[in-house]
């Protein structure tokens, strides 16, 4: 077992900074590289003209879910070690609903508009002012909504995986995203040509 | 320098896997972008009134007292998310000043759009305790139930105003 190597080796706030910041150069390049700099592009998914969002988030889903399967499985990885994000349940479906919203409204996420700041585009530059915003108006209110933010009513269930919610093993759970995938490529392709070929290239 | 083309979705998203798998492996933990938003938010409320910080348990976890919030693994990674963009949009010769936006509405009203759209992302990112990074991809991939709750009311909400938005894009 040799991973998280910054969790078992015991990094300084140094070492694992340094990689935090290559780690985003990746991150950064592969945003900018799909076309996720372009707003534009990102919104057209929603009319089914360009899928491009859907592809790479799944592709790349499955391509890390699968490698930390197999690692998990071959004893490499500790995943009592690995973060494993807390399940909300209603203000998870809350703030998913607003973040809907705001991204068919303002044609950014925060990942993209960062894209979209450093390849020079004007309206990821307001998407990020009105980002910062709408985050210090929840920093305030946040002591007001504790009870559904992260009270009683709040669906709490701890950091619970799919496939422990259901008792069955990681690889099942997996092989199914990876076939729902597969589905939604399919029906992708298709959809991106039944509204006529409009890919943003 | 002439534009390039965008990587073939298929093939960015096996890269952006690859990172994201990396991430886990080397950090334990997944990328991110809205948390380091965050504490740049705090940053500023710092200099302004730590006073106010220290009073607001939400705002005190991320910059109470002494604590720094750019002290954070985060902040760092979007550092390198833009040296990362600003790489690949100097090798597709796409570094180029522009308003996106559907050709029914004018820069303005897409800049106003856009800061609505970002404030309405930025407060619903908080309250699901992340975004599409670090929710919908990072703990898609790790198969975190709420961040598949979470990943499909994203999709649910935009799909379903999409009709009633569609001048800003179409």
């Amino acid at each position: 077992m040799f991973a998280p190597l910054a969790v078992l080796n015991e990094w300084s706030d140094g070492i694992n900074y340094l990689f935090a910041f290559v780690i985003g150069i990746g991150f950064g390049a592969a945003l900018e590289t799909a076309g996720f700099g372009n707003s534009k592009k990102l919104a057209w998914q929603f009319y089914f003209r360009d899928l491009t969002v859907f592809k790479v988030m799944f592709t790349a889903i499955i391509t890390a879910m699968t490698g930390m399967i197999f690692f998990d499985a071959f004893g490499w990885i500790d995943m009592s070690n690995v973060s494993i994000n807390p399940t909300y349940l209603w203000p998870g479906i809350a703030g998913g609903l607003i973040m809907g919203v705001g991204f068919v409204i303002g044609g950014y996420c925060p990942g993209t508009s960062f894209a979209g700041l450093a390849t020079l585009k004007i309206d990821a530059l307001f998407y990020i002012i009105g980002a910062l915003l709408g985050m210090f108006i929840f920093g305030e209110v946040a002591p007001l909504i504790e009870p559904f933010y992260s009270g009683r009513y709040s669906g709490y269930m701890g950091n619970i995986t799919i496939y422990k919610f259901f008792g069955i093993s990681a690889g099942v759970i997996g092989f199914f995203v990876m076939l729902v995938a597969l589905v939604g490529f399919y029906g992708a392709e298709w959809a991106e040509k039944k509204t006529g070929n409009n890919i943003i290239n | 320098m002439t534009k390039k083309n965008y990587t073939s979705p298929y093939l960015a998203g096996v890269v952006l896997g690859l990172v994201l798998l990396a991430s886990y492996v080397i950090a334990g933990r997944g990328l991110g972008a809205s948390g380091a938003m965050m504490k740049a938010v705090v940053v500023v409320e710092k200099a302004v009134s730590q006073e106010h910080v220290d009073s607001n348990s939400y705002l005190a976890q991320y910059g109470g007292g002494d604590t720094n919030p750019l002290n954070d693994w985060l902040v760092f990674e979007i550092l390198g998310v833009v040296a990362g963009a600003v790489i690949s949009g100097l090798i597709g010769g796409r570094m180029k000043k522009e308003t996106n936006r559907g050709p029914r509405i004018t820069d303005r009203q897409r800049w106003i759009f856009a800061v609505i759209g970002g404030a309405l992302f930025g407060f619903g990112a908080r309250l699901a305790r992340g975004c599409t990074s670090g929710v919908a991809l990072s703990g898609g991939a790790t198969l975190a139930l709420g961040s598949w709750v979470t990943m499909i009311a994203i999709f649910a909400g935009a799909y379903g105003l999409a009709y009633f938005t569609r001048k800003l894009w179409i």
